[in-house]
């Protein structure tokens, strides 16, 4: 491919409102970080869908392999301990 | 659940509804398949760019020139979040792009339509938005994940852009003598263009097997056509719009529209390349991309010097 | 009474940068280098467009003589706008929109930050509302502009052309006549003097950056206070208010 390309690929996240996580949106060009930043506000609340944004190029985001989600996540989903419904609790505790 | 490498466990997987998503195992033609038409979708909804574009500066009313930007803005980011769901699957922006030029990835044929007069940004709206609506409501069930995120987030945006074309509409047959005739030339025009929208009737559609069996086209062409004659004739027929079909016949008992033969004639011309646009269309698309050449390089020479420079400041 | 017709006039001087503004950059559309750049520049037009409604309205009700901002959008004859000659040039390449919008968005950022002290309340919660969005303007742009200046050769070579060409335009932006003085003294008008090197001050460091020379003094492009233009305001109207004069009697 020659050099002219559509500049870098950079992964949005947007926060609707304090107190919420950052949700991936999708994807944006850009050749640095505030051309990406300013690219996501653009394209990603034009109806004032986010109060904080965070971009981070593609190639930063590890993902699981899904072929080892049996050895990945299964045995976790064995640690039923961790799970509040495990323990017993006295009749009328409260707040617990 | 597991993530086995093979096409029946896949089709099991989407038989049992489960959406795929990027790094799941997924057949080659299924990838193939979607990447042609995620682009397709991509590059029409910057294509349709133009035929409204043509009408910005000629806006009649503040309100109207900023509804239109946004409009088009919307459409922009449209292909943007479209593109966005292609790269997931391997392909980058810039070969689905190159595809466009070199004629071997395709757009949707309505936007080789040209835009005359106002009326036809109304009838942009109204009648190409409200069938591309009833098509993407539809694809928000698609079985790949962020194609179906991408169409939960257009429709979202979309019905503002059917509202805009159809209050031009309402507008101008509420008007003079000069502003109905244009609402109805132009309703002339566009009605059959977007009942072509929806393809080749289901008869004629050999294809769509693959693409109904893994879930990435959820109803047929005929009943998306239907959906979206059943609620606009209604639309017309409450402001006065005439369609241009003299077989139009409501059946009572379903409350289907009977409609009269669709030029299929014309569908082919236009797709194979004879529309009223077509070399115009992509012309625009190739010169401004070439045109902009220098500046996207320019970027990245900056970008590279930014990256020395903190380098040897460290 | 002379005062009114001088903040009517005061009103449409405002308004008209950012109707024609907004138009120019409104032509834009789909011609961006990539489509992100669309998305910014429609971005810029829309404030622009949205601004110029808020301050023709304004106008309209300080007239009295019951126009709205569309009567006043699209029917006034050419004499009667009076926006910068800087902002009815043409886009041209990409580095020509830039250059055109870094001179008006460093200027405009000084100028509604004062305005907001205005002792006019309607163009005081304008402009609040202005200074705003020309932050983001102004950031878009300077970014690009160090982009280009600070790029490779061609460029550099375009941007500096830009910046060279455009200069002659700068000087009206500061002119102030006896119908701004008049109005400054009122505690309305925004007074230009001051701003003037603010605005030199802060270009120099946007083009030291975009390693851009600064152009050399000359003179100064003038005219529009009295709503003459360029050759090129002609054709922004003839298309602009094609349908309302084609159609004078219809409504959309």
């Amino acid at each position: 491919m020659n050099a002219d390309t559509q500049l870098d690929l950079w992964e949005v996240f947007i926060q609707s409102k304090s107190g919420q996580p950052h949700i991936h949106a999708g994807s944006i060009h850009g050749s640095d970080v505030k051309m990406a930043m300013q690219n996501a506000r653009d394209t990603y609340t034009r109806r004032g869908e986010g109060t904080s944004l965070w971009v981070v190029p593609s190639s930063c985001i590890n993902a699981s392999n899904p072929d080892n989600n049996d050895m990945f996540f299964d045995p976790s989903n064995d640690k039923v301990y961790r799970h509040p419904t495990f323990y017993v609790m006295p009749e009328g505790a409260k707040n617990i | 659940m597991h993530n086995e490498h093979n096409d029946e466990a896949f089709l099991a997987r989407i038989n049992n509804g489960e959406h795929i998503e990027p790094r799941d195992y997924m057949p080659e033609a299924y990838r193939r398949h979607l990447i042609r038409q995620i682009a397709q979708h991509a590059h029409s909804e910057v294509v349709g760019m133009q035929p409204e574009g043509n009408w910005i500066t000629r806006a009649p009313s503040l309100r109207a020139k900023q509804i239109l930007l946004a409009k088009i803005q919307d459409e922009g980011g449209h292909g943007l979040y479209l593109y966005s769901a292609a790269e997931t699957l391997g392909a980058s922006r810039a070969e689905l792009i190159d595809l466009l030029h070199q004629g071997k990835a395709k757009y949707s044929n309505i936007f080789n339509y040209p835009a005359l007069n106002w009326a036809d940004i109304g009838a942009i709206g109204w009648l190409v938005d409200g069938a591309a609506i009833v098509n993407q409501v539809s694809l928000q069930r698609t079985s790949y994940g962020p194609y179906s995120r991408a169409m939960v987030r257009i429709c979202k945006e979309e019905s503002f852009h059917q509202r805009q074309g159809y209050e031009i509409m309402t507008t101008m047959m509420r008007g003079t003598r000069e502003q109905r005739h244009m609402a109805q030339d132009a309703m002339n025009r566009w009605w059959w263009p977007a009942l072509m929208m929806f393809g080749p009737h289901d008869s004629d559609s050999p294809h769509s097997g693959d693409a109904v069996k893994w879930k990435i086209k959820r109803e047929s062409n005929d009943t998306l056509r239907q959906k979206f004659i059943d609620k606009t004739i209604p639309q017309a027929e409450l402001i006065g719009l005439t369609v241009p079909d003299k077989e139009i016949k409501l059946d009572e008992k379903t409350g289907h529209y009977h409609i009269g033969k669709i030029d299929w004639e014309e569908f082919y011309r236009v797709i194979g390349g004879h529309g009223p646009c077509n070399k115009k269309r992509l012309e625009h698309h190739v010169h401004y991309h070439n045109s902009g050449a220098w500046i996207r390089e320019a970027a990245e020479a900056h970008k590279k010097k930014k990256n020395q420079k903190q380098l040897t400041t460290v | 009474m002379k005062s009114q017709e001088h903040l009517f006039t005061y009103c449409l001087r405002l308004a008209d940068n950012a109707l024609i503004l907004g138009h120019r950059l409104s032509e834009l559309c789909s011609k961006a280098p990539f489509i992100e750049e669309d998305l910014a520049q429609t971005n810029i037009a829309l404030d622009m467009i949205g601004r110029s409604q808020a301050l023709l309205n304004y106008a309209g009700q300080l007239e009295g003589k019951g126009q709205s901002a569309d009567d006043l959008a699209y029917r006034r004859p050419e004499q009667e706008y009076y926006n910068h000659l800087l902002v009815e040039q043409p886009n041209g390449d990409f580095a020509y929109t830039l250059a055109r919008q870094l001179y008006l968005s460093l200027f405009e950022l000084h100028f509604y930050t004062e305005l907001e002290k205005s002792k006019d309340s309607t163009l005081a919660s304008i402009a609040a509302k202005t200074v705003k969005e020309i932050k983001y303007h102004l950031e878009h742009t300077s970014d690009w502009v160090i982009r280009l200046g600070d790029g490779t050769a061609e460029s550099k070579r375009r941007m500096q052309k830009a910046i060279d060409d455009l200069w002659m335009y700068t000087g009206e932006l500061f002119e102030m006549d006896d119908l701004e003085m008049a109005l400054m003294s009122s505690g309305i008008a925004v007074d230009l003097i001051p701003i003037k090197s603010k605005w030199l001050n802060e270009l120099k460091t946007v083009l030291q950056e975009a390693t851009l020379q600064l152009p050399d003094d000359s003179y100064m492009q003038t005219g529009s206070r009295k709503g003459i233009h360029t050759e090129y305001m002609g054709h922004i109207l003839s298309e602009m208010q094609y349908l309302q004069r084609a159609y004078p009697d219809a409504t959309w």
